[in-house]
């Protein structure tokens, strides 16, 4: 259990906007807060990056911003114990050697990582490095060891029913039938809207945080573009018949329904009946 | 003159004759100028302009509503309900300004008469007691009457049995889960025990049995075995650390449809399978135990085993009844 553990999860839907602002804020203020003995953005840049390699600059990144949790050299830290790479907080991470070029491309792309400290929730943030450090980054660590590399899946023209089954199958659980995400117990499931068809498939693959993995057995690469190609599709469903008031079934439409229909007649009746005068 | 000049004579004669009967009705039917009964207004023409104005454009909108029906705009159903809504709306209001400003109201009181005159209650108590004086065998028509309600009353309620089993509660502890029978996915392909990997979950059915069957579907995990600590006597219940679960949640019988895995264990919650209803949170490890939520009882277990094919097969039934727990139920 993390130290957030006493958020209490609503039901879904009911409050995903105020959650997902909530959550948002929440991480901004974490994020305002550098470590100590980082620099004031929490992130090290190196100097004269033009002059270094891409895994030179890889090499200066990870021990900047990652050493610190997943080992000097990527091996990981099981146990927390006191860093002594930048920062002084308690490093703890997953060993990093043979994870690839996917897990690192996926995690700093949508500024999951790198995290202030090791118990904090992963979560979908604007890009901590621009793409020139990612790449560097993704470079060295998929140099660590020997793993998959980045997917490239292929959505155009693949089946949306096809896609629907795989994704009502394998995702809908948590990420809600359209892609609009929910809770488990002691997270909340990231919304889609965002997230790019490489995003996807790296998601997939990886399992970030509390996510089941899908090997190539589980879902095949073919399948895979038809799950991207309908999440892509479920940010515009066609709504044909009403509003689709954010997507996120009965419970909102049923609050439409009661709040705004039950004002309007409650209305109504004031307006059409009058006080009668006693004499 | 021809025949077509005749018949035009003739129509002519025929139209005069029913318009000077219809003058001549019109003259006795109009009413003489009577006294008032209702007492005179003041006209308003401002708000008639305003009721004209919202008749006007309620007959608008339902015109529109025919035009986009019509054309088919770009098959927007919402138009059309914007359009007759709102030709709705503005008769609506039309019809409540009419009513409150241009036709003319008054407010009448009228004294009640005193209730319960003794001498008319007691010629209705006389008139009754006259009325069943051919009556002479009174108690037994009174039981049957009483019979005939009673039995009414209870045919009233009795479909209520409709609801749930009451007396009978066999079925809900119905299976289709018997030892040897395999596990298959939705398609009906039998699930190996190398089909499941440790890193996510799978729902499974009993082969050859309706999906639908509320004890059919199960999910089934595979974890460390080191991490497994299953109740006394379930030792053999997960080979390879592969375990089946009823994926119908104790709670309010929703689908246990989310699991979450964590990438890193030292940094996240623990797995365990999570109801979206309500967020019963189950441990697979421990014999589908809650840790978090309403649910009042464990997730129950359907022992597993492979066979010499490698394929999962069920090793017995369920730990306990399967679902919402019910009269009876508690663990």
């Amino acid at each position: 259990m993390s130290g957030k553990a006493s958020e209490i999860p609503r039901a879904p839907g009911f409050t995903c906007a105020t959650a997902v602002a909530i959550s948002v804020v929440v991480s901004l203020a974490l994020l305002a807060q550098p470590a100590p003995g980082q620099p004031p953005s929490g992130i090290v840049h190196p100097k004269n990056q033009r002059g270094m390699s891409l895994h030179e600059l890889g090499e200066q990144l990870f021990a900047g911003n990652c050493a610190s949790c997943h080992g000097s050299v990527g091996q990981g830290i099981e146990n927390p114990r006191p860093n002594t790479g930048a920062g002084n907080t308690t490093g703890q991470g997953p060993d990093l050697r043979g994870v690839g070029a996917i897990a690192p491309d996926f995690y700093l792309r949508t500024g999951r990582m790198p995290l202030t400290s090791p118990g904090e929730k992963p979560e979908r943030h604007a890009p901590f490095f621009n793409d020139r450090e990612i790449r560097a980054l993704t470079a060295y660590v998929a140099s660590l060891g020997k793993g998959p590399p980045i997917p490239r899946p292929r959505p155009h023209g693949q089946s949306l029913s096809r896609g629907l089954d795989l994704f009502t199958d394998h995702c809908a659980g948590c990420h809600q039938v359209v892609g609009e995400g929910g809770y488990v117990t002691d997270t909340n499931v990231p919304v889609l809207d965002h997230a790019t068809p490489r995003e996807i498939a790296e998601a997939v693959r990886v399992g970030p945080y509390l996510m089941p993995s899908f090997s190539k057995r589980d879902i095949t690469d073919h399948d895979l573009n038809a799950i991207v190609a309908y999440v892509r599709h479920s940010r515009h469903p066609t709504d044909a018949g009403g509003l689709g008031i954010g997507h996120i079934g009965p419970v909102p439409e049923g609050m439409v329904a009661w709040a705004v229909a039950g004002f309007v007649l409650v209305g109504v009746c004031a307006v059409l009946g009058s006080r009668l005068r006693k004499s | 003159m021809g025949f077509i000049g005749r018949a035009f004579l003739r129509l002519l004669h025929a139209l005069s004759k029913a318009f000077a009967v219809l003058i001549a009705l019109l003259h006795t039917v109009r009413p003489r100028r009577r006294q008032r009964i209702v007492a005179e207004g003041e006209p308003s023409p401002r708000w008639e302009l305003a009721v004209i104005a919202l008749l006007v454009g309620a007959a608008c909108f339902a015109v529109m509503f025919i035009v986009i029906y019509a054309a088919d705009w770009r098959r927007q159903t919402q138009l059309l309900g914007l359009a007759i809504g709102g030709a709705f709306a503005l008769l609506a209001t039309a019809l409540i300004i009419a009513s409150k400003q241009l036709v003319v109201s008054e407010e009448l009181e009228e004294e009640y008469p005193e209730v319960g005159d003794p001498a008319e209650q007691l010629n209705v108590t006389q008139i009754v007691t006259e009325t069943g004086s051919r009556m002479t065998r009174k108690r037994f028509l009174k039981g049957a009457a009483g019979a005939a309600g009673a039995a009414l009353g209870a045919a009233l309620i009795v479909p209520a049995a409709s609801i749930g089993p009451v007396l009978d509660t066999e079925s809900l502890y119905y299976s289709p889960w018997r030892r040897g029978r395999r596990l298959v996915d939705e398609e009906g392909r039998p699930y190996r025990a190398t089909d499941i990997s440790n890193t996510t979950f799978y729902t499974a059915y009993p082969e050859n049995v309706d999906h639908e069957v509320l004890a059919a579907p199960i999910v089934v995990v595979r974890v460390v075995p080191d991490r497994l600590d299953l109740p006394p006597g379930r030792d053999d219940w997960a080979p390879e650390g592969i375990l089946a679960y009823s994926k119908v949640c104790t709670h309010a019988g929703c689908a246990v449809s989310e699991y979450r895995k964590p990438l890193f264990p030292p940094t996240s919650p623990q797995p365990a399978f999570v109801c979206p209803c309500h967020y019963s949170t189950f441990d697979p490890a421990t014999g589908g135990s809650v840790i978090y939520g309403p649910a009042g009882r464990n997730l129950p277990q359907l022992p597993l085993m492979i066979d010499d094919a490698g394929d999962l097969r069920a090793a017995g039934d369920f730990s306990g009844p399967v679902g919402p727990s019910f009269w009876g139920v508690r663990s």
